[in-house]
């Protein structure tokens, strides 16, 4: 069930009916009972997958609390017959026995992901190398289910486990509730990767029927709609042109067709955050944001800080901090420090930590030598830019350029337009074609196609360009305004006319101008794959 | 209380305006089949008439372009009507039987046996064409049910206006002249056309694997007869004398052996053509693949005689009602023969008769 299938718009609407009219505290296990319902339509065999990740998560966390809670009372009752000593060595066995379960569990989830996921890529890799060595012999592919969004319901139970570790959060004593927060059906098409003590805030809560509230979920649903059907659905026919072609279509093209995908990946990557929010929101449920306005961002950094919020959170809360402190990278740091001097030193173990987490950044988005790339591209730009940072601070204060609102938006349009470059290695499957793309862009002779009316070739017609030129305007424009507040809050303080042409006019713009029914071929969420 | 008021009429105007606005712009989005793909529009003009009649066509082209019921009234006093589309696959004719049968029970049916050769719906746009015609009855349900491809969803059929959202690029000026009316485009049925484009190089059909129908068709055939059967309606199949697509030797003796074992009447017009006297020089306007109305008219001449003499269908001429029903509409035959005779600029050569003579 896609989020712009009829099933899934009739698959809410029974949900919603149902939601208000039941007793109140069985609110909750209607919401799992359709999650499971959404989740088997997806393929009964991927079942068995979160039931694994659930149960297992559910009972390492109960059993880490049960230790700790143990710990606590044995102290408590020794209190005066322990030394400090001896407390000491109790509390760093029964930790180690913590660690044990916590790495067993995540070991065996992220292990069941690495299977799933990237057991033919490392066959593929393998097969290569026996290839290159003059070995005939080659290992056969797997025919595995990829289990829609396990990389999501993976580090969010992983995710939740640590926070139980390190004590952040209670473990939840029920099942059925826990087995809610996993498999929770709006986040399962791609995220976002929810933490449970935020979460579950709101998802047992009992909820009762506000209209305020239920109208702004359907108007954050709509807005995500017209994001997903107006612009990413329509634009995707440029970007598959472009990209199924590169024989055709280098140089200028891949100028444009890089735009085409930046615009396509936020409007539908977007879109369909927000429609899992607005989902939830008309049922009473708080879901984090995931986005600030990413493409206003003036550095890579500050990027990473606003876009896919909750992957960048997760990877710097469960990866890069972890890592940064193990044993190995404290002896690291002592070494380098030692070897390369204080100010050089102690950098060195916070590249090694964001080399791992721009590793597994990359390797999360695809089993793709291409997504590897992608991650280290990042990594080495934010790196080459925290090392020019004193070179930044001092060209700014020379021209005098900081906080002017010309250099403000250069910032933007560079920082765009590097993100689009990086983008490409997302669109070609190989790093071969996606390096000679890149290459092919920068010694264009056909910059022409620009305005000799090539462009209308992509699959797009002059009334598509129309389309999309208003609809992004309307994007950019939305996103400023949202600056000085939520716009929903400003549309809802305006009159009741307006405020009905606004999201009635938004609607039949979905409707008319929306790319759905026959002849579209109902393309995925592009973060579903992940 | 005062404030709850408020709401309400807020709530009232709100939902007319929106019915009210998606009511005119699914009117006004739909294909109105009127000046441009007429084929889409024969279908429910159906429910316009006085349903009164002995025999009813089902089927596709091959019996919407080959056979005129106002030559059936002129010449046989029969009173005809063809529900027939483009491509009208035999699932859509028989639940187009069971819907006409909901208004009348005509003395027969012929049943063109052309769309045996398909086992699944070959096109969206067809099945679009046919079954929008038809008014929402349970015949309508499984008709849609039996034709929709994979791609197709039920909804788009219940709410036209998902299916054509789009059309707003394209709309015409008949999109608004037939917003909320509409004009007849066919005569019982039948589609007039008196231009002329000889057969010729007709080419050969393409060897098959197979030759046999499939299940599905014959398990409409079979519905068919049996609803005809239990109605006491005599089934006549026939095979129109279009020469392409072709109609394969094989598949003639199926249907032949079909109608010898329910002792059905089976009449390929293929191989009588000679005998009506079809001149495909003459009386075709597609190079064969359908008649003109020379050629429709010659074929609707010899079916009267069978339908009279064989079938025993009586000539009806002395009901008032019904003659002046058809004086009508064999004057509007007349009209828009000498309007295509002008268009095409070719010289009438047919003895006019009165409707009632």
């Amino acid at each position: 069930m896609f989020f712009t299938s009829y099933e899934f718009i009739g698959f809410i609407a029974a949900l919603f009916l149902l939601y208000y009219r039941i007793p109140k505290k069985y609110q909750w296990m209607l919401l799992l009972a359709a999650s499971y319902v959404f989740y088997f339509m997806a393929g009964a065999d991927a079942l068995i997958y979160i039931l694994v990740t659930t149960v297992t998560t559910f009972f390492t966390a109960c059993k880490i609390e049960e230790n700790e809670t143990r710990q606590k009372i044995y102290l408590k009752e020794k209190k005066e017959e322990l030394t400090r000593e001896e407390k000491k060595e109790y509390k760093d066995g029964q930790k180690k026995i913590r660690f044990r379960w916590l790495i067993f569990c995540i070991l065996l989830n992220i292990g069941i992901l690495a299977v799933v996921k990237y057991a033919n890529f490392a066959i593929s890799n393998v097969n290569d190398i026996l290839d290159a060595v003059g070995k005939k012999q080659q290992i056969s592919y797997v025919t595995l289910i990829l289990p829609m969004g396990i990389s999501f319901y993976t580090f969010q139970a992983v995710g939740y486990l640590i926070d139980v570790y390190r004590g952040t959060c209670a473990a939840e004593k029920k099942l059925l509730r826990f087995a809610l927060f996993v498999s929770f059906f709006p986040q399962l098409i791609q995220g976002p990767i929810s933490r449970f003590g935020n979460l579950s805030k709101t998802l047992y809560k009992e909820h009762f029927f506000e209209g305020k509230t239920v109208a702004y979920g359907l108007q954050r649903m709509l807005w995500g709609y017209f994001k997903k059907m107006v612009i990413a659905d329509r634009i995707l026919a440029g970007v598959n042109t472009i990209i199924c072609d590169t024989s055709t279509y280098n140089g200028a093209y891949i100028f444009v067709g890089m735009i085409f995908y930046t615009i396509e990946l936020y409007a539908d990557f977007t879109g369909g955050i927000d429609i899992t929010i607005g989902i939830a929101e008309t049922m009473g449920i708080q879901m984090e944001e995931n986005f600030i306005r990413p493409y206003f961002s003036k550095s890579l950094k500050e990027y990473w800080q606003r876009w896919h919020i909750s992957m960048s959170s997760w990877f710097r809360d469960y990866i890069f901090y972890p890592v940064s402190v193990c044993k190995p990278m404290l002896n690291l740091l002592k070494f380098s420090k030692k070897q390369l001097g204080d100010r050089v030193g102690k950098r060195l173990p916070v590249y090694v930590s964001s080399f791992l987490v721009w590793l597994a950044t990359g390797i999360w988005h695809g089993a793709s030598w291409n997504f590897i790339v992608w991650g280290l591209a990042n990594w080495i730009i934010l790196m080459i830019s925290e090392e020019l940072e004193p070179w930044y601070e001092k060209f700014h204060k020379r021209f005098s350029v900081k906080g002017k609102m010309s250099f403000r938006l250069f910032q933007i349009g560079r920082t765009f337009l590097l993100i689009c470059i990086l983008n490409l290695f997302d669109c070609y499957t190989s790093l071969a074609d996606t390096f000679g793309m890149i290459r092919s862009m920068f010694t264009a002779q056909n910059w022409q196609i620009l305005w000799d009316g090539s462009l209308l070739s992509l699959g797009l017609m002059a009334l598509d360009y129309g389309i999309l030129t208003v609809s992004v305007t309307s994007l950019i424009a939305v996103s400023l305004f949202q600056r000085s507040g939520s716009v929903r809050d400003q549309i809802a303080a305006k009159s009741y006319p307006i405020r009905f042409c606004a999201w009635y006019g938004l609607f039949l713009l979905v409707l008319l101008l929306g790319v759905y029914g026959i002849g579209y071929d109902a393309s995925q969420f592009i973060y579903n794959r992940f | 209380m005062k404030q709850k008021t408020e709401y309400g009429k807020k709530a009232v105007l709100s939902i007319a305006a929106v019915g009210i606005s998606l009511f005119l712009l699914q009117r006004l989005l739909v294909p109105k089949y009127v000046d441009d793909v007429v084929e889409g529009a024969f279908i429910r003009e159906y429910y316009k008439e006085e349903k009164d009649f002995d025999v009813i066509f089902v089927g596709d082209c091959e019996v919407y372009e080959n056979f005129s019921p106002a030559v059936l009234w002129r010449d046989y006093g029969i009173n005809s009507y063809i529900r027939g589309s483009a491509e009208q696959y035999i699932w859509q004719s028989y639940y187009i039987l069971e819907d006409t049968l909901r208004y009348e029970m005509p003395k027969a049916v012929i049943f063109n046996v052309q769309s045996l050769q398909f086992e699944n719906a070959q096109s969206e746009a067809y099945n679009r064409m046919t079954l929008e015609g038809m008014k929402w009855s349970p015949s309508k349900v499984n008709a849609i049910r039996a034709s929709m491809k994979p791609e197709e969803q039920f909804l788009d059929y219940v709410f036209p206006l998902l299916r054509y959202h789009t059309r707003w690029s394209e709309l015409t000026s008949s999109d608004f002249a037939y917003l909320f009316r509409t004009k007849r485009v066919s005569h019982n049925g039948y589609y007039m056309r008196v231009d002329v484009k000889p057969a010729e190089n007709v080419p050969e059909g393409r060897p098959l694997k197979d030759y046999s129908f499939g299940e599905n068709a014959w398990k409409y055939l079979d519905l068919m007869r049996e609803l005809c059967k239990k109605n006491d309606i005599q089934l006549i199949l026939i095979k129109a004398p279009s020469l392409y697509p072709h109609w394969y030797d094989q598949w003639d003796e199926q249907v032949a052996d079909y109608a010898g074992k329910y002792d059905l009447a089976y009449l390929n017009f293929l191989e009588l053509a000679d005998e009506i006297g079809i001149d495909y020089s003459k009386d075709t306007y597609d190079a064969g693949l359908h008649m003109n109305l020379s050629g429709a008219e010659k074929l609707s001449g010899y079916l009267g005689a069978y339908l009279t003499e064989q079938a025993g269908m009586k000539n009806r001429k002395g009901e008032e009602k019904l003659c002046e029903i058809w004086e009508e509409k064999l004057e509007a035959y007349e009209e828009e023969k000498q309007r295509q005779y002008q268009f095409y600029g070719i010289k009438e050569d047919f003895n006019e008769r009165s409707s009632c003579d």
